[in-house]
């Protein structure tokens, strides 16, 4: 699958400019059920027109997290600001968050219209008001001649159009979507998310969304929060996470990639840039150029990552063996279409995946089961990750 | 699982033994001859006998009223005890209050009936029409916990949730999205403790007083004295209403399933 | 889940919705066992109501104590009368408890066999009966077990029976069993039914495909997978028949001895309250047991 990060972004980063003030401020949350800890002391901005993403594991947190903002569960410690606000206390039908539900939670004795005119009545509009916003929803998620049905009678993408459009109907300052997409299938998922951009784009809110799906996280999102066991491990762009992660945790999560334990040579000073570095994996010399200080010092252990795809693999011995570079046999090849991945093992048991991309139609592999190869990459392809 | 052979004769016989005795005393309801064993060709006799025993007639419409009663006011609470049951994760005493819900579905009519004439006369209450339907409105509000309890539990609290964040107060949710969810359950709770009121005669004969004699007490005087035709043809109409209410209900909920089947087609076809 | 008790929007309604019941359940349902309680601990008076007041207020309570009288309890236990009524009736209960497993079995496996389409047919024929009257149900078998009934007739008429022979079942303990059984079948076929007709079906076949015969496999699967049902229906049927008193009452004869009838007749009868309060005391304290079983079961169902 090629990763979209979606179509063409306006410079949108507020979260690089000191002086813009959050939408949305976590401050030193932490919520316990009893003896468990499902969020601990986390702390997290959110900016306007932002769509932020928290991903992670079922049972990381990101659903309570979710709750909390929307006033289904009161933080046990710490505050929730919304534009500067303390919202503590304010029960949920006070709030001015939307949310759509995993479920859809589609009221089933309610017609689609009714369903999406529910939150419109609570404000006690007028009825013209609240026809009108209606027919502009239905029109929106284009679902205008199935305004009688009930849920019972749509499909499942239909029911999801449906929640989201009354999610939507009240125009919350923030919309909160829990697994948006989980129920449809990869296809229709696809479509959606795009969808879902577009509209977020035109109506200009601020959407948070909650999944473990870390395809539609880095598609849809402007920034990632990825979360385990209740603390936010990395905040950055899908870029960042993908191509800078800054712990094991997440550059596994997200993606594929190789991990290898090794310990520092040499770091910064040296090897020229700043940022250079020379690890030993158990035998393997590796030499990583990267664009940031190292916070690791000679002696320590850390882990070397590298995706596949930035593994090159040759039947040919490259110019320079000493660094970079790994001899090993091809044990299992897997034929993704796009792709192919290689997994190559060496004679300590250990086994490096290199993708190559399919750039031809089918013609005779040239590299195949058995065969002896050289892996090579680019100093500046791998990374240290030092937790 | 695969059925046996034998299954088609064990369902005949045991559904026999259900309904036979039944089917026997409707027949002999309507029974020219006084005499059990011997038919005498078909009469109306007995209904009208019925009709004119003024005694039988009051005690039906007593129990017609307090079976009405103490249904509704067992309903509202039952709902709200299966409410609390299910919603509210630790209060004082919750533990108590399950139990106090479940003891009555077994406990010995002889001791609840027993124990609630003495409470009576401990307040010094004078017994009749309405401490039998105090009485009966303590058991129905059990059943009906009980009945509308298993609803919830399979009840997805995210509309309620979805209904609250898109403003509407708990208070309201409970009866613009929480009740009429529920409401085949509260309709199929109430019309169990109407029956079993109807059919009460154990708890009503020890909270009864004078002038509030309910049908089953008449119709056990009476059978205690013998088998009566007048008997059959009374309890001839209450099988009627019971098989007729039961039979609707089902009809009912089987044209619901039908409806849901047609629409989930409609859904299909939308989607393609 | 544990958010609602933390739930800010715990007003005031919310409460109400537990309180009303609860005060009502303690009201009617708690209070009279404890009423019941104290004037099982009394002495029996002729005046109306035939009892003395232990208590007239929380104030007396130390004249409570001191004139806390076991008599009533030493009287039950030395007149083998109730003794014998109440191992009578857990003889009675247990007996009809394992006639009806040995009848609501096979029933309620046959349904959970049945086709499905079937099955809510055959459940609402099961439950039917249960709708109409306890006491119409009871009266119904005397037209046919009494001695000029309806079985001697048919018994006559296909010759197992001369004709001066009649049936000699009606006022027996043997048609206390069957009106038992037939009034509480439904109870125990439910119960059996829900517990068998959620097993997966998939089982035995790999119980058949490991090599295990079919009537090996109802005993290793099917059977120990349906005890919870029969612990529940078991429970649901023997506890309200060891206090039993309409069917012994209009099917049993003089010999019929269940704590019921007796508790009645001490009551209605000889008008005497605070030993008919003795007897439902200890009925309650025999029954205890299968109760807290009973209530166990229902929890873990939950």
């Amino acid at each position: 699958m090629a990763k979209s990060l979606g179509p063409v972004k306006r410079k949108f980063a507020p979260w690089t400019d000191p002086a813009a003030t959050p939408f949305i401020r976590f401050e030193n949350i932490t919520k316990k059920y009893g003896n468990f800890t499902a969020v601990s002391n986390l702390s997290l901005d959110i900016y306007e027109r932002e769509f932020f993403s928290l991903l992670g594991p079922s049972g990381c947190g990101k659903t309570t997290l979710m709750r909390m903002l929307a006033g289904f569960e009161e933080p046990t410690e710490g505050r929730i600001l919304l534009q500067g606000q303390d919202i503590s206390g304010v029960p949920p039908y006070r709030r001015p968050t939307n949310m759509m539900f995993q479920s859809y939670a589609l009221f089933p004795h309610m017609t689609v219209e009714k369903n999406i005119a529910f939150g419109l009545e609570q404000d006690r509009l007028s009825k013209g008001e609240i026809e009108a916003r209606v027919q502009e929803m239905l029109k929106l998620v284009k679902l205008e001649e199935f305004a009688r049905r009930k849920p019972g009678q749509l499909s499942g993408g239909q029911r999801q159009r449906v929640a989201l459009a009354r999610s939507l109907a009240k125009r919350p300052k923030v919309l909160l979507l829990d697994e948006p997409l989980g129920a449809l299938d990869r296809k229709l998922r696809e479509e959606t998310q795009f969808e879902l951009m577009d509209i977020q784009h035109t109506l200009g809110l601020t959407f948070l969304i909650v999944t473990h799906d870390q395809e539609e996280a880095m598609t849809v999102s402007d920034r990632i929060a990825v979360m385990d066991k209740g603390v936010i491990v990395q905040v950055a762009t899908p870029a960042e996470i993908y191509e800078a992660p800054n712990s094991r945790y997440v550059a596994d999560f997200i993606g594929d990639i190789n991990i290898m334990e090794a310990t520092v040579v040499s770091a910064g000073s040296g090897n020229g840039s700043p940022g250079a570095v020379s690890l030993d994996c158990d035998g393997l010399a590796v030499a990583v150029a990267a664009d940031q200080e190292c916070p690791a010092s000679a002696g320590d252990r850390v882990a070397f990552a590298i995706r596949p795809e930035k593994v090159r693999i040759s039947l040919d011995q490259p110019a320079d063996t000493s660094v970079n570079a790994a001899y090993g046999e091809v044990w299992d090849i897997g034929y993704l279409g796009d792709f192919s991945v290689f997994l190559v093992s060496f004679a300590d048991g250990r086994i490096i995946r290199a993708a190559q991309a399919n750039v031809s139609r089918l013609v005779d592999r040239p590299i195949t089961f058995g065969d002896m190869v050289w892996l090579t990459w680019p100093r500046d392809a791998g990374l240290v990750l030092t937790r | 699982m695969k059925s046996s052979r034998f299954d088609p004769v064990i369902l005949t016989l045991g559904f026999a033994f259900l309904y036979i005795p039944i089917i026997i005393l409707v027949i002999y309801s309507f029974n020219a001859s006084r005499l059990v064993t011997v038919w005498g060709g078909f009469s109306l006799q007995w209904y009208s006998a019925m009709w004119s025993n003024e005694g039988l007639m009051d005690a039906a419409w007593v129990t017609a009223r307090v079976a009405i009663l103490s249904a509704t006011i067992g309903t509202v609470l039952g709902t709200m005890a299966a409410l609390s049951l299910v919603r509210y994760a630790r209060f004082p005493g919750k533990t108590l209050f399950s139990g106090m819900i479940y003891a009555p579905l077994v406990m010995p009519e002889v001791i609840t009936g027993l124990s609630l004439l003495l409470l009576f006369v401990a307040l010094n209450v004078d017994r009749g029409f309405w401490t039998v339907t105090i009485a009966h409105t303590t058991f129905s509000m059990c059943y009906v916990a009980i009945v509308v309890q298993s609803r919830l539990l399979t009840f997805d609290r995210s509309l309620e949730e979805a209904a609250q964040d898109l403003g509407c107060p708990p208070v309201k949710t409970f009866f613009r999205i929480t009740l009429p969810l529920i409401m085949p359950a509260v309709v199929a709770g109430w019309m169990l403790a109407f029956t079993l009121s109807l059919d009460d005669l154990v708890i009503a004969s020890f909270t009864t007083g004078p002038g509030a004699t309910t049908l089953p007490i008449k119709i056990y005087s009476q059978v205690r004295l013998g088998v009566t035709p007048e008997i059959n043809a009374i309890c001839t109409i209450l099988i009627g209403l019971v098989t007729i209410g039961v039979i609707a209900a089902s009809i009912t909920s089987k044209r619901a399933e039908l409806r849901r089947i047609r629409d989930e087609h409609v859904a299909l076809r939308g989607a393609a | 889940m544990a958010e609602t008790a933390t739930n800010p929007n715990a007003g005031p309604a919310r409460w109400l919705v537990v309180a009303v019941p609860y005060i009502w359940l303690l009201l009617f349902f708690a209070a009279p066992f404890l009423i019941i309680l104290k004037i099982s601990l009394s002495d029996t008076a002729i005046a109306m109501p035939p009892y003395t007041p232990v208590l007239e207020g929380l104030g007396a309570l130390g004249d409570f104590v001191s004139q806390l009288d076991f008599e009533n309890y030493t009287f039950l236990m030395e007149d083998p009368l109730y003794i014998d009524s109440y191992l009578s009736s857990l003889r009675m209960a247990f007996i009809s408890t394992l006639l009806l497993l040995l009848i609501g079995y096979p029933m309620a496996l046959a349904m959970a066999r049945a086709p499905t389409g079937w099955r809510p047919t055959l459940v609402m024929m099961v439950i039917l009966p249960f709708w109409t009257s306890f006491l119409i149900r009871v009266y119904a078998w005397i037209g046919i077990l009494k001695p000029e009934g309806l079985l001697t007739v048919l018994l006559q008429a296909i010759g197992l029976l001369g004709p001066g022979e009649q049936v000699q079942i009606f006022r027996t303990d043997t048609a206390v069993f069957i009106g038992i059984v037939y009034s509480y079948l439904p109870f125990m076929v439910l119960p059996l039914y829900s517990a068998l007709e959620k097993m997966d079906a998939t089982l035995l076949e790999a119980a058949n495909d490991l090599g295990c015969p079919p009537l090996k496999a109802f005993w290793r699967i099917t059977f120990p997978l349906s005890l919870p049902g029969v612990i529940a229906g078991s429970m649901i049927c023997f506890i309200p028949i060891t206090g039993e008193f309409v069917i012994p009452d209009l099917l049993g004869g003089a010999e019929t001895l269940m704590i019921g009838k007796t508790l009645w007749t001490e009551f209605f009868g000889n008008r005497d309250w605070p030993l008919a309060s003795a007897v439902a005391v200890l009925l309650l304290l025999v029954l205890v047991i299968p109760i807290v079983i009973f209530q166990n079961q229902q929890q873990k169902v939950r």
